[in-house]
């Protein structure tokens, strides 16, 4: 089967294909510029402050790392779970996979206080430390993935795709795990003090890896003019639906056991109940956007087989995404700190009531400034390298249609 | 520093971190001469001692804040960041009034940097720029911080604050740099100078007023006065539920 599906660079150089570079590079500049205004002034000029610490940047950058580990879903189904049906798609997922990890660590790193001071992050370690861990995992991943595609598009070493594919599942897993302990090992605040942290984030990275994966699947094949099959594409987006879900099943398990143990009944009154934009981004952005709506429209019998319904509703997972992040990240922090159990606490410090945030415009713009450079890596790669299949319409994928599409598994010669 | 051999390895990482940055400027303007170390060389920091303060909120009076503003002269923050919000302006102590909701008794105390025995800043701190002298005492080394702001996430006590701007008319005990982080240093300076006998400025100013609600001495020593007042009448761990074992001690809550 193999021998059917050829890898083609983007050969089209049309001002289509100019146009996206210029644009995407000047979302680029801007964020730069905007990473560069905050720093040269200090962070004064942002909505942070010492009590929501971490903000808008970071939202955007744990989205696209968890996104990154996700993205690379795809070729591990390929070449792990010998899936062969994936295989011509394992190429743009590890692409994919470094493009959006890039993005992020770029937004993490310019948001820093000392973003001159990465070479002091890179030579001293605080081996206790779960952040220096992801320094490495995250660097370590770059590696095992590059080495990965290597194995992947060089035919010569095709044998060994198998064995590095399964190392580079386990790194990601790893990778995930790893930043969502980032925030399982806060113990002190309320809403981050949950085992069930990791594994949710690594199943959250299924369902926005994914999400990006399709979009950037759909678009670089319309715009290069290649065949996209429906069988493909209908797999991916059953796929999809099913992460979905499986985000949905973790989030109420999240909060069930939350609310199990007494001492986390107000932090979980204030996202689900009465935390304002929290609560509302919780219900209407993660739930109703995130969760609800795409899966409905992905498993709708007539919609779902409408190639804009599948994107708008990979859109809606990755809107979703977001603002689950936010939730997370900031209502995280803007709950108080409980330091006095039974006491009403009150401040010049904004101790014992809810912490303000109003992300401003540089943040924002650098977090898209992260997005953009993760999609221009794709953009350029696509072009110079031989990511993409010339087509993966129907017969080339599957050329023994009368077969179910449950993928029995086979060996390409 | 011509024991250094003494000296014991966070000291040093303390020390070498000064030397380097002698004559680096951290912001326009500002030299970093000296940092906090006016302790005589042939006293090493040790683990013998553990430096610690007994903080009597019997005597904390309610809507006193002469600690806050001895800290805030002896380590000048908070008059110098003009361009910050509330928010963002640094907070090494703050004053925290309590309320009993089902009787309706109040409290008023001083909360800082707690000087965990086990701290939480340390722990997640990437680079190691957050660490515990032997002696107990959390510090920042304020040049290898990359303004990450982890330890600020991970303080149980919201004893942190990043620098959101350039700061202009530093002291030279209290080295202060835009885009990194600091917090209370139990005036470390002092402890260097004057050990068993310093007295740090937020005590200083409060003895000044009269109220004399804090007792500052080395937790290790049966005889300080503190471990005495601790044997006798008890002290609070705030949130001692975290197994933090913090250094600042608290009666009265
Ligand atoms: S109180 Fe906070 S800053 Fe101080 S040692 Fe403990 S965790 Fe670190
Ligand atoms: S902000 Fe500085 S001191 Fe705090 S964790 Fe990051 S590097 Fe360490």
């Amino acid at each position: 089967m193999k021998a059917n599906v050829h890898f083609r660079e983007v050969l089209n150089n049309g001002t289509g294909y100019y146009g996206l570079l210029a644009l995407l590079g000047a979302i680029v500049l801007i964020g730069l510029g905007a990473a560069y205004f905050m720093e040269h002034n200090g962070h004064f000029v942002t909505g942070m402050n010492n009590e929501i610490v971490w903000g808008m940047p970071h939202v955007f950058a744990v989205f696209l790392i968890v996104a990154a580990s996700g993205a690379l879903n795809v070729a591990s189904i390929g070449s792990v779970f010998g899936k062969s049906q994936y295989k011509p798609l394992a190429p743009l997922s590890g692409l994919l996979a470094i493009a959006l990890l890039a993005g992020g660590l770029a937004v993490l790193v310019l948001d820093l206080g000392h973003p001159d001071r990465l070479i002091v992050a890179m030579t001293y370690y605080n081996f206790k430390s779960i952040f220096a861990w992801n320094v490495m995992l995250y660097t370590g991943f770059m590696a095992v993935v590059v080495v990965y595609l290597w194995m992947m598009m060089e035919r010569k070493m095709n044998k060994y795709t198998k064995p590095a594919g399964f190392f580079a599942f386990i790194w990601r897993l790893a990778l995930t795990t790893g930043t969502g302990s980032i925030f399982g090992f806060i113990v002190a605040r309320e809403a981050y003090d949950a085992a069930i942290m990791a594994p949710m984030f690594v199943i959250m990275s299924f369902s926005f890896g994914l999400a990006a994966y399709i979009l950037v699947l759909m678009a670089s094949f319309k715009w290069t003019e290649r065949e996209l099959g429906d069988k493909i594409l209908y797999r991916l987006k059953n796929l999809l639906g099913i992460f979905v879900g499986a985000v949905l099943y973790f989030v109420l398990a999240y909060h069930l056991t939350n609310l199990y143990a007494a001492e986390h009944h107000s932090v979980e009154r204030f996202i689900l109940l009465d935390g304002g934009i929290y609560t509302k981004l919780f219900w209407i952005g993660q739930i109703l956007i995130g969760g609800l709506i795409p899966l409905a429209m992905l498993y709708h019998p007539t919609l779902g087989k409408s190639r804009a319904v599948i994107g708008w509703a990979c859109a809606l997972v990755i809107l979703g995404g977001m603002a689950q992040m936010y939730v997370i990240i900031i209502g995280g922090q803007a709950f108080p700190l409980v330091l006095f159990p039974g006491m009403e606490v009150s401040s010049s410090f904004a101790d014992g009531i809810v912490a303000s945030y109003t992300p401003k415009l540089p943040e924002y713009l650098l977090g898209i400034g992260g997005v953009a450079i993760a999609l221009l890596l794709v953009t350029i790669a696509v072009k110079v390298l031989r990511f993409l299949p010339e087509s993966l319409a129907d017969a080339i994928v599957d050329p023994h249609t009368a077969s179910d599409a449950k993928g029995t598994a086979k060996k390409a010669a | 520093m011509t024991h250094k051999s003494e000296i014991n390895s966070s000291r040093r990482q303390f020390l070498n971190g000064s030397a380097i940055a002698a004559g680096l400027a951290i912001a326009p303007g500002v030299m970093l001469h000296q940092v906090a170390q006016a302790k005589p060389a042939d006293q090493a920091v040790t683990s013998d001692k553990r430096w610690g303060m007994l903080i009597d909120t019997n005597k904390c009076s309610k809507g006193c804040d002469a600690c806050v503003r001895g800290c805030q002269t002896e380590n000048g923050w908070g008059e110098n960041e003009t361009k910050s919000g509330p928010n963002q302006v640094a907070q090494w102590i703050r004053k925290v009034e309590l309320r009993d909701t089902s009787t309706g008794f109040t409290k008023s105390l001083p909360l800082m940097c707690q000087h965990c025995e086990h701290p939480p800043c340390v722990d997640v701190c990437p680079t190691g720029a957050s660490f515990k002298r032997a002696d107990g005492i959390v510090l920042v080394d304020k040049h290898i911080c990359i303004g990450c702001r982890y330890c600020m996430m991970a303080c149980p006590y919201k004893a942190r604050s990043f620098i959101h701007e350039d700061l202009q008319d530093q002291l030279p005990v209290a080295p202060r740099g835009k885009g990194t982080v600091e917090s209370c240093t139990l005036c470390v300076h002092r402890v260097d100078k004057d050990g068993e006998n310093a007295i740090p400025a937020c005590a200083e100013a409060c003895n000044a007023e009269g109220h004399e609600a804090f007792v500052f001495g080395d937790l290790k020593n049966p005889n300080s006065r503190i471990s005495q007042e601790l044997a006798k009448h008890g002290g609070t761990q705030i949130r001692a539920d975290l197994g933090l074992n913090v250094g600042i001690r608290y009666r009265g809550i």
